[in-house]
């Protein structure tokens, strides 16, 4: 059963990964980005990680997608982009080139260290986080405590992150006043 | 237990194969829009193999972190988008290769 929803969670994110880089739509490559995070949302309930299922759904193709597809609206851009042309030469060889050594890189790396990967755990086992708090607590507790205790002052930036995004995203999208109160600098 | 479910190592080579089709869609496509969000799969990428290791580990700290790079995620989002709409609301058809120069 979890070998089968692994298959179909992996095609998911699969066809939907390769129909965002080869869609020359950018409303299909949107919504084939709606199917592979839905993918990774299936694969974190997989991995009994629900509130980052919840979150991934809400977030990311709730909220991130339809900011992309407003804007693909609101600019007009939603035009045919021909894929056939390579404005550089090379440049998709190099490309593939590229993407399949970081593949094959990470592939590696994670095959030749899968039984090494737990020897480095008795060591820092010693905080809240031990493997018992993971199963007897929910997941979203858990999270909570462990975000809540040791994490809290990341927590808190992040509020700074979120405001100084805002704040730049409304100076970045207004139109820019007509320049009397500039000053020559 | 069936004998094929899947371990942590399916999950990172699944990630592995993600994040490369992210890397070759930011270096082939020339829309800014699909640019960013080849960046958006090269993050659910990373992301997928945290939890991965989080439950690997036993370590509940791997999804935490998860949660921040969401967050951070989605203020890049706004804030590339907002540079898109600026950048493209003065040149319209705008691609990478125009993008050269920071001045308008």
């Amino acid at each position: 059963m979890q070998l089968f929803v692994f298959i179909c969670a992996g095609l998911m994110i699969l066809v939907g990964a390769v129909g965002v880089i080869t869609r020359s739509h950018p409303v299909h490559a949107a919504l084939s980005l709606i199917l592979t995070l839905f993918g990774v949302a299936v694969m974190y309930i997989a991995q009994d990680a629900q509130f980052l299922a919840a979150v991934q759904v809400i977030v990311y193709a709730g909220a991130i997608v339809v900011l992309f597809l407003f804007v693909i609206m609101l600019l007009g851009v939603d035009k045919m982009e021909d894929l056939r042309i390579e404005p550089f030469k090379l440049q998709r060889k190099v490309a593939a080139l590229v993407g399949g050594g970081v593949i094959g890189l990470i592939v590696f790396a994670a095959i030749s260290s899968r039984d090494n990967i737990g020897l480095a755990k008795p060591a820092q086992s010693d905080a809240v986080t031990a493997v018992g708090t993971v199963a007897h607590d929910s997941n979203v507790r858990s999270i909570a405590r462990d975000l809540f205790s040791d994490h809290v002052l990341a927590f808190e930036l992040t509020s700074v992150l979120l405001v100084i995004a805002v704040v730049g995203t409304v100076l970045l999208a207004r139109r820019a006043p007509k320049p009397t109160t500039e000053t020559s600098a | 237990m069936i004998a094929a479910s899947p371990t942590s190592t399916w999950y990172l080579v699944l990630a592995a194969v993600l994040f490369g089709i992210g890397t070759v869609g930011v270096l082939v496509r020339r829309n800014p829009l699909i640019m960013l969000m080849c960046v958006e799969l090269m993050l659910n990428a990373v992301n997928l193999s945290f939890v991965a290791l989080s439950k690997k580990l036993g370590d509940i700290g791997g999804q935490t972190t998860v949660f921040f790079v969401m967050v951070v995620a989605a203020a890049e989002v706004v804030v590339g988008l907002g540079i898109i709409v600026a950048i493209l609301r003065r040149r319209p058809n705008a691609t990478a290769d125009d993008l050269a120069e920071l001045k308008g």
